[in-house]
């Protein structure tokens, strides 16, 4: 029989008010086992733990009952002070009476009621507890970090500088992500290029970073400081260590009618290529979809022309098995497709364009060579139209997006800012709803470009537009003068939404990671733990977790290097006790609950077994890896012939509660 | 006048700077003679910039004006738009033809009960 002691708390008047503690603690007191009982104001204090730290000295209780806050508020405190005094903390159980009983009820007398049934409850648990001892899981002292854009790279750089080991798995043949395409980055203006080549660089030569370049994550298995990951690595037809990068394939391949996807589409490049000059790794790729030589085995040029013997046509895709203890999602994010915007004229003409396409056309190492120039004909823009908010803030029925992607405010006052300064005699319009440039320096770069640099900031949004002779016909309002625009414009540049990549979904269910509607990952807090996944052991840096600007990606990729330090510094982490365990007597090996776990617990073994007539018999039994366990209880109520159990939530204990508050 | 020579000469005339308008609406928002305007006190700003001054030359809200100066005091981003309404309308009196006021019509308006100051007022918002 157990010593059980019971500690009912007022929290103030958050129970007291509602319920009458000193009725539930008497009521309490009268229950089997229970060998005291005493009412305070704050258990949690220092002071109410000293009473249960007492109690359980002086009336040699071996169980505890705390009636008070949800177990996620202070089952730990509670636990801990068991454990002080000298019990297992296994042996302390916690009735909720303030979420599930004071908060939600207003009769006094209801709520004591159901206080006393709740407490009942769970001293009929305590009765059946026994102690539990949480095994320790050693960590990998590696981290994975995939996407190779901004947010990935200085999430790794930051990791390795740390000491520890940092691999990069990234679907492109190069890393850099969106911020390689871009040509300036506000509020600063300074060249993107001039600031990220430098941190490739620094990938590259870094000692403890690998690059898995035009490579993808193939499985993950396993769990926080001990995931098992399988990764893709893609034939790119190009032996990476013989490649020197010296471009000569890529300029002798034939096959010159590829779209050049690092341009956006605006113009073309070879079927073997390099995405960009300062590629990292700079390796050449052969593009499978366009390569002659692959599609039908006549051609060669490459493999001729390379001095260094680099090509290999029978490249196959190949995987690697890594180990590591924590992985960072940076998987960053795209514009949206413009196809259902048709008002737009996005798919009608190829002078409407979208931001990033802009940023192309703007870049020096664009198609253009950084002039500014017409898609269609190749002229000098006089009159330019940027649209705002194009996919962002809609209602969800529609084609966009429910949120504002937060970016387009500051890259659309830096365009219109760069159009102005270059080109003077430009009229240069933005349509907006609202601008909205919080961040340091951010509303001030805003001003200046509608006083010093002259854009026509207009309140309203454009409703159609229609090409007519060479023209862009815009038609907007103007919600402040109260009337109706036509603009006869030369390029319409429109501030598309951004979404998250599409690898994201799918990587969420190989991490076991939530994310929310929008294909956003969710964060283990929004507030208070934002770089992290509610999973043990996955980190979040970049837009994968919500839109951000550049400044702010990084800020978040170097908060999540820190969360990825903190846990590779330790040596062991201590793992759940309340783990499944499998009773071999019963367990018939039918499988069911290694196919339910989540995690890849469950094992399954032959094993022989003594029948009563001293024969031995060999029977498949279940075994469970408590290191690798989460205790979510899935096997536990798939188990048809109840030989799963979960240490701490033992079906016996559960129907002992049931029975209890059915008395 | 040309449409653009108009709108610098109005710019001139009053040292107002429209683009630092963030159109909050403050202005309008304080001015004592807004029921009486069919243009608001933003809108001569916004109007301005954009170059839609005859709208506004002829309107009767240049003479709604208090010259009250609130809207001055108030701006968050110091645009003065009493400043460039007064300026406006010199732009109408100076017009040919246009002068409202002569100095010897002043006797047969004068009254024990007016204040002088309300005679100079008058003259500077309908005279040369």
């Amino acid at each position: 029989m157990q010593r059980i002691g019971v500690f009912v708390c007022w929290c103030g008047s958050n129970i007291a008010a509602t319920v009458d503690v000193k009725a539930v603690a008497e009521a309490l007191g009268k229950e089997p086992g229970v060998v005291y009982f005493e009412d305070y104001q704050y258990m949690c204090s220092e002071e109410g733990q000293n009473k249960i730290k007492n109690a359980i000295r002086d009336y040699k209780l071996t169980g505890a009952v705390i009636c008070s806050c949800s177990p996620r508020m202070h089952e730990n405190t509670f636990r801990k002070a068991a454990a002080a005094a000298g019990i297992n903390s296994f042996m302390v159980e916690i009735a909720n009476i303030r979420e599930q009983c004071s908060w939600i009820h207003k009769d006094k007398v209801s709520a004591t009621e159901k206080a006393i049934i709740l407490g009942r409850a769970a001293i009929a648990k305590v009765h059946l507890n026994a102690p539990l001892t949480a095994g320790e899981s050693p960590v990998v002292k590696r981290a994975l970090v995939i996407g190779g854009g901004i947010a990935g790279i200085q999430t790794a750089l930051d990791i390795a500088d740390a000491g520890f080991e940092v691999d990069i798995v990234e679907k492109k043949p190069t890393i850099g992500g969106k911020m390689s395409q871009i040509d300036k980055t506000f509020p600063t203006l300074d060249c993107a290029a001039c600031i990220l080549t430098p941190k490739m660089v620094d990938v590259a030569q870094n000692e403890k970073i690998r690059i898995f370049s035009y490579s993808e994550v193939d499985a993950v298995k396993g769990f926080v400081g001990n995931f098992k990951v399988s990764i893709r690595r893609k034939a790119r037809f190009v032996d990476e260590v013989k490649c020197t990068g010296c471009g000569l394939c890529t300029e002798k391949c034939p096959q010159k009618k590829v779209p050049n996807e690092f341009n956006l589409g605006l113009d073309q490049r070879r079927a073997i290529y390099i995405p960009f000059a300062q590629a990292v790794p700079k390796v050449a790729t052969i593009d499978a979809d366009y390569c002659t030589m692959l599609k039908t085995g006549k051609c060669g040029v490459c493999s001729k022309v390379c001095a260094a013997g680099a090509i290999d046509y029978k490249q196959k895709d190949t995987f690697v098995e890594e180990e590591y203890g924590a992985i960072v999602v940076a998987t960053g994010f795209n514009p949206i497709e413009l196809k259902k915007y048709d008002e737009f004229a996005y798919s009608q003409s190829p002078d409407v364009i979208t931001s990033l396409e802009f940023e192309r056309i703007t870049n020096a190492a664009g198609p253009t060579g950084g002039t500014l120039l017409r898609p269609s004909d190749g002229t000098h823009p006089k009159k330019i139209v940027f649209v705002q908010c194009v996919g962002s803030r809609e209602d969800g029925g529609g084609c966009g997006k429910t949120y504002c992607s937060k970016i387009c405010c500051m890259y659309t006052a830096k365009h219109a800012m760069l159009t102005r300064e270059k080109y003077p005699d430009t009229e240069v319009y933005v349509f907006y709803i609202d601008v909205r440039t919080p961040g340091k320096s951010f509303d001030e770069f805003y001003r200046r470009a509608v006083e010093e640099y002259g854009v026509h900031y207009v309140k309203g949004m454009v409703g159609k537009v229609s090409p007519e002779n060479g023209k862009l016909m815009v038609r907007a309002s103007d919600l402040i003068e109260g009337k109706q625009l036509n603009i006869d414009a030369d390029l319409v540049v429109l501030a598309a939404a951004i979404e998250p990549d599409q690898s994201a979904r799918p990587l969420a269910t190989m991490l076991t990671a939530s994310m929310d509607t929008n294909d956003f990952f969710t964060e283990a807090h929004p507030k208070l733990r934002p770089v992290e996944s509610p999973t043990a052991g996955i980190f979040l840096s970049g837009c994968c977790q919500g839109p951000k600007d550049i400044p702010e990606t990084v800020a978040q990729a170097s908060a999540c290097a820190a969360k990825v330090i903190g846990l590779l510094a330790k040596d062991k982490l201590t793992c759940n006790a309340c783990v499944a365990h499998s009773s071999e007597m019963l367990c018939n090996g039918c499988s069911t609950c290694e196919k339910v776990c989540p995690y890849g617990a469950i094992s399954y073994e032959e094993k022989e077994f003594r029948m009563p007539d001293r024969t031995t018999r060999v029977r498949r039994v279940a075994s469970v890896n408590p290191a690798v366990c989460q205790g979510c209880g899935a096997c536990t109520v798939a188990c048809p012939s109840g030989a799963m159990d979960l240490h701490g939530f033992s079906n016996r204990q559960i129907m002992a509660e049931v029975d209890a508050i059915c008395k | 006048m040309e449409q653009k020579n108009l709108k610098e000469e109005i710019l001139r005339i009053s040292g107002v700077n429209p683009r630092k308008c963030m159109k909050c609406g403050k202005c309008s928002g304080t001015c004592p003679s807004y029921e009486e305007m069919d243009f608001h006190p933003h809108q001569f700003v916004y109007m301005v910039e954009s170059g839609d001054i005859e709208p506004l030359m002829a309107s009767g809200s240049l003479y709604r004006c208090l010259t009250c100066f609130a809207c001055v005091e108030r701006c968050p981003r110091q645009v003065e738009p009493a400043k460039l309404i007064e300026a406006v309308r010199l732009t109408v009196i100076r017009q040919q033809g246009q002068n409202h006021l002569k100095p010897d019509q002043l006797p047969g308006m004068l009254d024990e009960d007016m204040p002088q100051q309300a005679l100079v007022s008058a003259m500077r918002k309908f005279a040369k």
